[in-house]
C-alpha cells in the first residue's frame, strides 16, 4: 500500500515536471480553464442581476454550490487523464498489454498516467467563487460544518474519478474512448452549478439514485448552509449523502474489473 | 461560373470527408439534447418567479435555447486540426503553389469545416425538439414554430452568420502562421465566443448598462440575431438592418483577414525538408 503510494507520487512528480517543460502551453491551458469556467460564472451573475433570486436561492447560496462543483470536478479531472484518454493510448494501440505485465493494479498505473496540472485553472476559478460566497453567506462554522464540506468534495472526487473508471471500462467493449460520457461529466458540473430542487423530478430521480450528482452536492451543501431543503430531506440523510460518492466509485471498479478480464488485445 | 467550380469542389470534398463520423454526431446529438434540457430548466426556474416583463418572454428563450443547441457546432470557437497539422508540417506550403487565390481557398475550407456536422445535426435536432418534445408531452419545453416571414429571415440571417463564423475562424487560422500552434487560440476563444454570441445567456438578458456595448459587437451576429429573428423578439421590419449589420463586420474581418495573410505569406519560414 505504502509502496503504491510512493509510485503514485512518482508519477505524479515525473508528469508535473514534464508539464513544466513547455511552461507557455502550460499557462496557456491553465488560463484557458479559468477563463471557461469564469465565463460560466458571468453568466450566472447576469441572470441574478436580472432576476434577483432563483426560486428563492440568493446569488451567494448559488455561488456556493458552484464553487463547490468546480473544486470537485477540477481535482477529479485532474487525476484521470489516464482514464480518460484509455481508448485512444491504450486500448486501440495495445498498449494495455505492457500495463498487464507490470506486478501493480492497472487502474493505479492509469491513475499515473498524467497529473493534469492545467486543471489548476478551473480548480483557481472554483475556489475565488467558494470563498466569495462564504464572505457574502454569515455561515456559522463549526467543526461539523467544515468536516461535512470537506466529505463533501472528498466523495464527489471519488464520484467523478467513479465516471472516469466507466467511461474507461466502456473502452474494453467499444475500443473507441466514447464521448457520451461528457454528458454526465460536464453536463454533470453544469447541473449540480444549480440547486437540485429547480429541476424537473425525473432528473432529479436520475440524479439522486442513479448517478448520485446530488449526493455529492446538493444534499450535503444544503446541511452546511443550514437551510431547510424544499425538497424535504432530512440533516442525516444530508451528511451521509457524499458516501454515496464512494459507493459509486467502489461499484466503478467492479466494472472495471470485469472489463480487465474480458479484454483481449488489439494486437497491434 | 467557371472561376468558382475549384472552391466549390473543395467545399463539397471536405463536406464528404467530415461526414464520415456518424458515431460521434450521435453523441453530439445526445449532450446537446441533455445540455438544452438542463438550460430550459434554469431558465424556467428564474422565470418562474420573475417579477415585471422581461426583454425576452419565456417561449422566446425556448427557442434561442434550442436553437443554440442545433447551431452550436457553428460558432467559431475552435480551429480544424488538420489545419494546424499543416502548419506544423509546414505542408501549408503547398496551398501557395495553387493557382487559386489564398484567401478565398482557406475561405472555401474553413466554411465546410464549419457547417458540415452543424448541417448534420442541426435538423435532426430541430425536428425533435419541434415535433418530438410536444409528443412526449413536454409542450412547453418545444421549440415553437416560426412565422413564414420569420422563418425566412432566420435562414438569411444563419447563412449571414455562418459566412461571419468562417471570416473569424479564418482569422484563426491565420493567426497560426505566426503562433505556429492552434493550442493558444484554441484554448482562448470558446469563452468569448460562448459569452459575447449569447451561448451562455440570452444576450437581452444582460444588465441594460451593459446593452450598448454587446449591441455592437460582431459576435452578436452569430446566435443573437438569428434566433431572435426567428421568435420575432426582433420583429421582422428591423431584421434587414441587423442582417447587414452581421454582414458588415464579415466584410471587416474578411478585409482583416486578408491584411494579415498578406503580410503573413511574406515572412513564411517553411519549416523542415
Amino acid at each position: 500500500m505504502t509502496d503504491s503510494i510512493a509510485m503514485l507520487a512518482r508519477y505524479f512528480g515525473v508528469s508535473i515536471r514534464a508539464q513544466l517543460q513547455y511552461r507557455t502551453s502550460f499557462l496557456l491551458s491553465a488560463a484557458g480553464q479559468f477563463l471557461n469556467s469564469a465565463i460560466e460564472f458571468l453568466g450566472l451573475w447576469a441572470l441574478f442581476d436580472r432576476f434577483g433570486h432563483l426560486a428563492g436561492w440568493s446569488f451567494a447560496e448559488v455561488a456556493f454550490f458552484y464553487g463547490v462543483i468546480n473544486c470537485t470536478f477540477a481535482i477529479a479531472d485532474a487525476l484521470t487523464t489516464g482514464f480518460d484518454r484509455f481508448g485512444s493510448h491504450y486500448v486501440k494501440t495495445g498498449d494495455f498489454d505492457r500495463l498487464l505485465l507490470r506486478p501493480r493494479p492497472t487502474a493505479l498505473q492509469l491513475a499515473g498516467h498524467e497529473f493534469a496540472l492545467r486543471r489548476i485553472g478551473r480548480l483557481l476559478q472554483g475556489l475565488i467563487v467558494l470563498a466569495w460566497a462564504i464572505s457574502a453567506l454569515d455561515i456559522p462554522w463549526d467543526a461539523a460544518r467544515v468536516a461535512l464540506l470537506l466529505l463533501t468534495v472528498a466523495g464527489g472526487v471519488a464520484f467523478f474519478f467513479g465516471l472516469m473508471v466507466l467511461q474507461a471500462s466502456l473502452c474494453f467493449w467499444t475500443t473507441e474512448s466514447l464521448e457520451i460520457m461528457n454528458v454526465l461529466t460536464y453536463g454533470g458540473v453544469e447541473t449540480a452549478q444549480y440547486p437540485l430542487s429547480i429541476y424537473h423530478i425525473a432528473f432529479r430521480r436520475i440524479f439522486t439514485f442513479v448517478v448520485p450528482l446530488g449526493c455529492i452536492g446538493y444534499f450535503p451543501i444544503v446541511a452546511v448552509l443550514g437551510v431547510d431543503d424544499p425538497l424535504g430531506t432530512g440533516r442525516v440523510f444530508q451528511a451521509l449523502a457524499p458516501l454515496a460518492g464512494v459507493a459509486f466509485l467502489g461499484l466503478s471498479f467492479v466494472a472495471w474489473g470485469f472489463g480487465v478480464r474480458r479484454y483481449t488485445s488489439t494486437g497491434s | 461560373m467557371n472561376r468558382l467550380t475549384p472552391y466549390t469542389a473543395v467545399v463539397s470534398a471536405r463536406y464528404r470527408n467530415l461526414l464520415q463520423y456518424r458515431a460521434a454526431a450521435f453523441a453530439g446529438f445526445v449532450t446537446q439534447l441533455f445540455w438544452g434540457a438542463v438550460r430550459l430548466m434554469i431558465f424556467g426556474a428564474f422565470y418562474a418567479t420573475a417579477e415585471g416583463p422581461q426583454p425576452m418572454n419565456m417561449v422566446e428563450v425556448v427557442a434561442y435555447v434550442w436553437l443554440g443547441q442545433a447551431m452550436l457546432g457553428m460558432l467559431p470557437w475552435n480551429t480544424d486540426a488538420d489545419f494546424q497539422e499543416q502548419v506544423a508540417s509546414g505542408a501549408v506550403a503547398y496551398d501557395l503553389l495553387r493557382p487559386l487565390d489564398l484567401y478565398g481557398y482557406w475561405f472555401a475550407r474553413t466554411l465546410a469545416f464549419r457547417t458540415a456536422t452543424t448541417t448534420l445535426r442541426a435538423i435532426p435536432m430541430m425536428i425533435f425538439a419541434m415535433l418530438l418534445l410536444p409528443a412526449f408531452g413536454l409542450a412547453d419545453w418545444a421549440l415553437p414554430a416560426p412565422s413564414g416571414a420569420a422563418l425566412i429571415g432566420f435562414l438569411v440571417a444563419i447563412t449571414a452568420a455562418a459566412l461571419l463564423s468562417t471570416a473569424i475562424t479564418v482569422l484563426a487560422h491565420i493567426s497560426m502562421l505566426w503562433t505556429l500552434s492552434g493550442e493558444g487560440v484554441d484554448r482562448i476563444m470558446p469563452s468569448f465566443v460562448t459569452i459575447l454570441s449569447g451561448m451562455v445567456v440570452p444576450l437581452p438578458l444582460f444588465p441594460d448598462w451593459l446593452q450598448p456595448f454587446l449591441e455592437w459587437q460582431p459576435f452578436r451576429g452569430l446566435c443573437d440575431v438569428p434566433y431572435r429573428i426567428y421568435s420575432g423578439n426582433i420583429p421582422i421590419a428591423e431584421a434587414a438592418s441587423e442582417i447587414a449589420f452581421t454582414l458588415a463586420w464579415t466584410v471587416v474581418i474578411v478585409w482583416f483577414g486578408r491584411f494579415l495573410l498578406s503580410r503573413g505569406v511574406r515572412r513564411l519560414v517553411v519549416q523542415g525538408g
